[in-house]
């Protein structure tokens, strides 16, 4: 009596042990190779295995195994009708001996000829069959008892349920990576898409040809500059791209105009922000403040921008990065009416203007930018590919963009900026 | 090989500490194997610094026993406490193995 109830104690032991061990996170083949030993030692059964079931592949992998011989095979193919025999027997333990018609267990008992194994249980939780384990003899010699049987099942169910946990977690980070691919693609292909809407914008401007486009990357480097994030970074292009959107509706004899334009097409022109606000607004972007770019990218820090003469904080902050970046493209690109500035004259600009039209801090980014490109501290950022090596190197930048960085600090009192 | 090991000549006596008992025990099995694969035939495992034996302990020792087995080794379990005496023969151990009590 007493040595039942040690056993009982004893074997309880094992099994809170190995509940403990299936919750556990660590590495899912310590997890099964600690199981296998807690199953073994719970009963003192000489050798035994824990096979993984691949439903793709219709393969047992053994995990681990104990005492089956170097020669044992790590795997062994399962035809639809040994799943099918297996989920229909259950979670239960069955007998070698009396299964011995069964291809599966034959091929066991073939493989394990100088270890023989007595018992399998097909680890079948929630009616999928998820793993198997197989069991040899005991060190005592004698038959399982119901109550052995009772034991491995309860252990067995426990192996099972972290087998199929593990396969779950398994097909959720496949599930997250197509997700992950799939959200790739598709913000791709907007991007394409939004390139391919900038250049229909540029198309129509036979004067500012690739306008849209460029002004998408100077607004990509400032952001890049300020330290955003990748997907930030992102959207801030996506606004420079689109900013002159409502240009679609100006009449192509106005944009296209070799002379300056009137007061009354100054008028029409000048609504381009708001249209485009209207265009984008309804469409569903991946980055807020699109439409607010779009709206906002002729406003000034001093209020006399339009369409609403917002001043400084009012005036959202990526609509500021794509003005200096509009700003800098008309500066840089010849006009039907006039050819562009050189660059040193660019640079005094923004520097003038710091404060009133342009935020401090997206100057000192921008010029922070150039110069690291200029020195080749910072390579490919595209100043060079947009503007040209001549022109970028007609003066000495160098000294230039340096007392620029030096006079202007984005946080001293004339700092004039939101950070909305 | 880090756990106390004694040689002398065929004989070889692993002092099985409380490490058994983890997952990090499978060691003493692997060195075990080792000694049997170098010609070891009499291998004793001394339980002087062990006090308890759980199932993952139990499962190592006969991995042990198995590859003693194999070998055609004896094995003895020395230096074992009253309360494990009583553990591996409720489990049958016995059966396969010399018991000397501590």
């Amino acid at each position: 009596m007493a040595e039942n109830e040690n056993k009982l104690i004893y074997t309880f032991g094992a099994l809170a042990e190995l509940g403990q061990e299936i919750t556990n996170r660590k590495s899912f083949q310590e997890m099964i190779r600690t199981s296998l030993h807690l199953l073994l030692g719970s009963l003192a059964i000489m050798r035994g295995g824990v096979a993984r079931y691949s439903r793709f592949r219709h393969e047992l992998n053994f995990i681990a195994v104990k005492g089956l011989g170097e020669d044992f095979p790590p795997s062994f193919s399962l035809s639809q009708q040994d799943e099918h025999r297996f989920l229909s027997a259950g979670l239960a333990a069955a007998d070698v001996s009396q299964a011995s018609g069964d291809p599966v267990v034959s091929e066991f008992v073939a493989a394990g000829r100088n270890k023989p194994l007595e018992m399998f249980v097909p680890l079948v939780i929630q009616d999928e069959l998820v793993g198997l384990i197989t069991l040899g003899e005991k060190a005592n010699g004698e038959p399982y008892s119901s109550y052995d049987r009772e034991v491995i099942c309860a252990m067995a169910r426990h192996i099972g349920v972290g087998i199929a946990q593990r396969n779950m977690m398994v097909e959720i980070e496949r599930r997250a990576t197509e997700n992950r691919r799939l959200y790739d693609d598709l913000r791709f292909t907007y991007t394409n898409t939004v390139k391919a809407f900038a250049a229909a914008i540029d198309y129509k401007d036979k004067y500012t040809e690739g306008h849209s486009v460029r002004v998408g990357k100077y607004t990509e480097i400032i952001a890049k500059q300020l330290g955003w994030g990748n997907e930030e970074i992102e959207g801030a292009a996506v606004a420079g791209y689109l900013h002159d959107i409502g240009k679609l509706t100006v009449e192509r004899n106005i944009i296209n105009s070799p002379m300056r334009i009137n007061a009354k097409e100054s008028v029409h022109l000048n609504k381009h922000p708001v249209v485009g606000y209207e265009i984008l607004l309804p469409i569903h972007h991946p980055y807020a403040d699109v439409p607010l770019a779009a709206k906002y990218h002729h406003e000034r820090l001093d209020g006399r921008g339009y369409p609403d003469g917002l001043a400084d904080r009012e005036i959202p902050y990526i609509a500021k990065i794509v003005n200096l970046a509009d700003s800098v493209d008309a500066m840089t690109t010849d006009r039907p009416y006039k050819r562009r500035r050189p660059a040193h004259e660019m640079i005094e600009d923004l520097q003038r203007n710091s404060g009133n039209q342009f935020a401090p801090e997206l100057v000192t980014s921008f010029c922070g930018a150039l110069l690291s490109e200029l020195t080749g501290k910072k390579k490919r950022l595209g100043f060079t590919r947009m503007l040209g090596k001549e022109y970028l190197l007609k003066q000495d930048l160098i000294p230039q963009l340096q007392n620029v960085l030096n006079g202007l600090n984005g946080t001293s009192s004339m700092t004039l900026v939101s950070l909305d | 090989m880090n756990s106390s090991v004694l040689t002398e000549g065929k004989s070889v006596t692993v002092f099985a500490s409380d490490y058994l008992n983890k997952l990090s025990g499978e060691k003493i099995e692997r060195e075990c194997k080792e000694f049997l694969r170098s010609g070891c035939r009499q291998l004793e495992v001394n339980f002087k610094n062990t006090e308890i034996i759980n199932s993952i302990g139990i499962s190592i020792l006969l991995g042990v026993i198995d590859a003693a087995s194999d070998f055609e080794a004896d094995v003895v379990f020395s230096d074992v406490s009253e309360h494990t005496i009583e553990l591996f023969e409720m489990l049958g151990l016995s059966t396969r193995v010399a018991l000397r009590l501590r």
